[in-house]
């Protein structure tokens, strides 16, 4: 065989399963959820290629049996008739058999990703146009806090999201965890998924949501439970006060211009519940729902002109000089 | 033979045969001019236009789906706006199910049933022009609103809150469901003409067990539509109420719920499904036979299996509801009703192979359609059968893999078998042959277009790319399947404008087709083609499954029909007993003007809800018009 025919036969059949390895893919579970998942997956597709590979065998034959040359039409064999409807019956109840058994598979699998844990961190989840409102919750108040599009989860430990919209329907969904559950105004869902790796997964609105659903994603980072805890620790902080002139700038800037209008930072008098709580936003890795990663020049492009980057979404351009965008830009860095 | 009773009234049976049929032509024909055409109520031109009109609805959807593949063939494409490629995709589901699948489907059921009953027209003809009247306006309405920038944008399925006015302040909505209610009412119309067709006109002797296998398709496809379609009556105007009137069908905040939507179009939307599909395997049946030289084995099993197939439709729409939080075991048992509607689907195919198997068969275009069909559909069932599992669904639900299962349901359930329909009674309805080498190219470009425009859909659901989104980053590792599905789409659409290019050409330079091209076995072909108005000159007698091969050429008829006044034979339901001759009716112009008159009524209610009081009046007098009694020749005596 030819070099080349090799190398591309190779890539061929490696290359769908390099693809599996995305950051969003239902084919690369890290999570006790999406493994199960894949598992029933990979049965029904053992199954289904069976199925279809012997009906192309039997059509395939059916065509190229020789045969006499062709005949006046109704001539037809009775006997082939009769052993050929016993043959139908018993594909038929094959048929059936095969399909109860696969719903058996389905339901077991259903138990095991449903399975409810009483022991699971809870978080609730607001869906809106086009972002994502995770209210970290606990008994204390001083335990209770708010982020956005960003999701911080301990590994190996159940994770309880209570998923409500502020809006239209969205649907959450990180397939590299689990399957998707819907956001529907006027009721509550829940989903229950335990991360069995540490690292960051990506996940994105499912349900077609408006003008922006291509871009309303956000991440998972599943930490090991210590830094979990940490972080946890840290996110019930205030926002610290800026420590220099620019950020001091920035931040009455930040008050000045509307911005505190709709964006809280705890801690300070910027306490607007429109859009995303900043309070943490310097730690972020991404901004405008997982549209861009977070840098000071993404920052930037995005609060002088977001309807630009993401048409259609509720932040209005507000009119800022470039020193103030710069100063703004500062704070909010500053902001961990 | 101007002063006629009953009794002396001139029949068939007293004229030989050239006088017969030009007398029957005279009085069968349409009017010619334009006049003529508007006023037509010949279900053969009826069917033709709106086989052309649905085929022009798959153009334009089929632009739109390009547009969508350039879109997306690479990474942070901006070919298209968010809002343009929402107004696309929105546009292109909407036609290619409620303006080319459906009406497609219908249109060769106006057209074929009956003459493959042996009637002269369909049941209800006026009713008949009016519901194509109706979809045509209703199509253009739609079309017209999306060239104007006021397209819907919130999907085939118009989920709400999302189509509600509080997030869809424009027209848009209102748009979309008001083209609703007008394919329902033309849909609604045609299903009702064809079960009463099927029931009451069939050629005396044709019992329930010689019906060809794609009549009795269509009449279960008619009866689903019956059933279904009120269900999205109820949704889309329950919809319509919450946007212009302030009712609160489907808002939490008021004790609606949003669900109920879902509910609703689902219980219509997957037997929808099958609206498109039943109609699709009674078009292999019929090909098949034909190709196979022999009648396709199992006909009580595949009746069985279609009937089956209905009925199991309407039980399993809660499996496209999986992720809005239903309770599981609920959802459990809707994946195993939803799994078990392979079984009867399963049953038709073993039938069809089995059919092959002890065949001869003749491998020309409309049998490779077949053929294709059978390989891609099956590869759609058993995608379906993955969908139907609640932890697959809700890993595959809104992505990728999902679009791909259902066009491989759709395009290989039904698109196939309706381009190998095209390609099989084109010589009827045309009388010209088309063209077998192009039919040949036709086929290959469209079965592996299909298949690299579709296939790679599969993977690309299951590592993540949801649907109904505009664009994706270049990090998604998404980008290489997307172009080669583009380039899969694209030479699928070159089939498509090569079945043009070989209907164009052989219109003209076709081969002359004869009566019986394929020496097949159904009534349709025991006239000449194309059809005379009056479909036969004498109505056949029916004493066989398969009458033309076990008849020959000479069928038996029956004599005594009127040879002076439009008239249909009537016949008992299950042993297509004669029972009574019944008058058919003029071509009459009332048709057109109601659904005028309909379609003001339809479109100024978006713009007032007065318009439910001045739109009323227009419609009385039409349809007092319409059913005018216009006095038989006997009254006058």
């Amino acid at each position: 065989m030819k070099v080349w025919v090799r190398r591309v036969l190779s890539v061929c059949a490696t290359w769908p399963l390099a693809a599996c390895a995305g950051r969003q893919s239902a084919l690369d579970p890290q999570g006790l959820q999406s493994d199960q998942i894949r598992h029933t997956l990979f049965i029904f597709v053992g199954v289904a290629a069976v199925v279809w590979i012997a009906v192309v065998i039997v059509l395939g034959i059916a065509m190229m049996r020789r045969k006499r040359a062709a005949e006046q039409p109704l001539d037809l064999h009775e006997a082939f008739e009769q052993r050929t409807g016993r043959v139908i019956l018993a594909l038929g109840i094959a048929t059936t058999v095969i399909v109860l058994g696969l719903s058996f598979v389905s339901y077991a699998g259903q138990r095991t990703v449903f399975a409810k844990d009483e022991n699971a961190l809870t978080l609730r989840i607001v869906g809106h146009q086009w972002w994502w409102e995770v209210h970290y919750e606990a008994d204390s108040p001083h335990q209770s806090f708010v982020t956005a599009n960003e999701i911080r989860i301990p590994t190996g430990q159940p994770v309880k999201v209570e998923l409500e919209s502020a809006d239209v329907i969205h649907s959450f969904w990180v397939p590299s965890l689990t399957g998707k559950m819907d956001l529907i105004p006027g009721q509550k869902n829940k989903l229950q998924f335990t991360a069995k790796n540490a690292g960051v997964y990506r996940g994105q609105c499912a349900e077609f949501c408006g003008l922006q659903h291509a871009h309303m994603a956000f991440a998972v980072l599943a930490l090991p439970p210590d830094e979990f805890g940490r972080w946890r620790e840290h996110e019930n902080q205030s926002a610290d006060s800026p420590a220099d002139q620019l950020g001091k700038q920035g931040e009455a800037l930040f008050r000045a211009r509307g911005c505190a209008l709709c964006h809280n930072v705890s801690g300070t008098l910027a306490g607007g519940q429109l859009g995303p709580d900043l309070t943490h936003i310097g730690s972020r890795t991404t901004i405008a729902a997982g549209t861009l990663p977070n840098t000071p020049a993404t920052l930037g492009a995005w609060i002088s002109d977001p309807q630009h980057i993401k048409p259609g979404n509720l932040m209005p351009k507000m009119p800022l000089q470039s020193d103030e965008l710069i100063a703004i830009i500062h704070y909010l860095e500053q902001l961990k | 033979m101007s002063t006629v009773v009953d009794r002396d009234e001139l029949r068939d049976d007293v004229l030989n045969g050239l006088q017969l049929s030009t007398q029957l032509e005279r009085i069968w024909r349409t009017p010619s001019g334009l006049a003529g055409a508007l006023m037509s109520v010949e279900h053969k031109v009826v069917g033709r236009r709106y086989i052309l009109t649905a085929f022009a609805f798959l153009l334009l959807g089929g632009i739109l789906a390009i547009l969508m593949r350039i879109q997306l063939a690479g990474p942070e494409k901006t070919f298209l706006s968010a809002d343009k490629y929402n107004q696309i995709f929105t546009m292109h589901g909407s036609t290619m199910m409620f303006l080319f699948a459906v009406p497609v489907m219908e249109a060769f059921a106006v057209y074929l049933v009956p003459l493959m009953v042996g009637t002269r027209n369909i049941a209800f003809p006026r009713l008949n022009a009016f519901s194509y009247w109706m979809f045509l306006f209703g199509g253009c309405f739609l079309w017209i609103s999306f060239l104007f920038n006021v397209g819907p944008d919130v999907g085939w399925f118009s989920y709400v809150p999302l189509s509600s006015l509080q997030f869809t302040p424009t027209k848009r909505a209102d748009v979309w469901a008001q083209m609703i209610t007008f394919t329902e009412v033309a849909a609604l119309a045609v299903a009702v003409e064809i079960v009463v067709t099927v029931f009451k006109l069939r050629a005396p002797g044709m019992t329930l067990d010689r019906i060809p296998l794609f009549v009795w398709a269509m009449l279960v496809t008619s009866f689903l539509v019956m059933f279904a379609m009120p269900s999205i009556m109820v949704a889309s105007t329950s919809l319509i109420l919450d946007r212009l009137v302030n009712t609160r069908f489907y808002d939490p905040s008021s004790g609606g719920h949003p669900l109920l939507w879902q509910h609703l179009f689902w219980f219509f939307g997957h037997p929808e499904v099958y609206i498109i599909f039943i109609p699709g395997t009674g078009m292999v049946s019929a090909i098949l036979a034909t190709f196979a030289r022999r009648p396709v084995i199992g006909y009580p099993v595949v009746i069985l299996s279609l009937i089956g197939t209905g009925f199991l439709s309407f039980g399993l729409w809660v499996h496209h509801m999986f992720v809005t939080g239903l309770p599981q075991l609920g959802a459990g048992l809707f994946t195993a009703s939803s799994m078990l509607i392979a079984v009867p689907s399963g049953l038709q195919i073993f039938c069809w192979l089995a059919t092959l198997w002890d065949g001869r068969p003749v491998y020309r275009t409309p049998l490779l359609f077949v053929i294709g069909f059978i390989v891609i559909f099956v590869i759609g069932g058993l995608s379906g059968v993955m969908v139907a599992s609640v932890p697959i669904d809700t890993q595959v639900h809104d992505t990728y893999f999902v679009v791909a299962h259902f066009h491989y349901v759709l395009i290989g359930g039904a698109v196939f078998p309706l381009i190998g329909a095209v390609y099989y009674w084109f010589p009827k309805i045309a009388g010209r042959m088309l063209s077998e080498r192009l039919g040949r190219w036709n086929f290959w470009l469209a079965f592996i277009g299909f298949n690299v425009a579709f296939f790679p859909m599969h993977f690309l659901g299951l590592i993540g790319m949801p649907r109904r989104v505009y664009t994706y980053t270049a990090d998604m590792d998404w980008a290489h399947l997307n172009l080669l599905s583009s380039i899969g789409a694209i030479v699928f659409a070159l089939s498509f404008a090569l079945l043009l290019v070989n209907v164009v050409y052989s219109l003209r330079k076709g081969a002359l087709a004869g009566d019986n091209p394929w020496n097949a076995s159904t009534l349709e072909w025991a006239t000449s083609s194309p059809p005379p108005p009056q479909n036969f000159d004498r109505i056949p007698v029916v004493k066989h499954r398969d009458p033309l091969w076990a008849d020959g050429e000479s069928l038996p008829v029956v004599a005594g029909l009127s040879a002076e006044r439009r008239e249909v034979l009537l016949t008992s339901l299950a042993e297509a007993e004669p029972q009574t001759r019944e008058a058919s009716p003029e071509p009459s112009i009332w048709p057109l003007l109601t659904a005028i008159a309909t379609t003001v009524f339809f479109i100024g209610s978006i713009f007032t809800p007065w318009a439910v009081l001045w739109g009323t009046p227009p419609m009385a007098v039409t349809l007092i018009g319409w059913f005018w009694p216009s006095g038989s020749k006997e009254d006058e005596e």
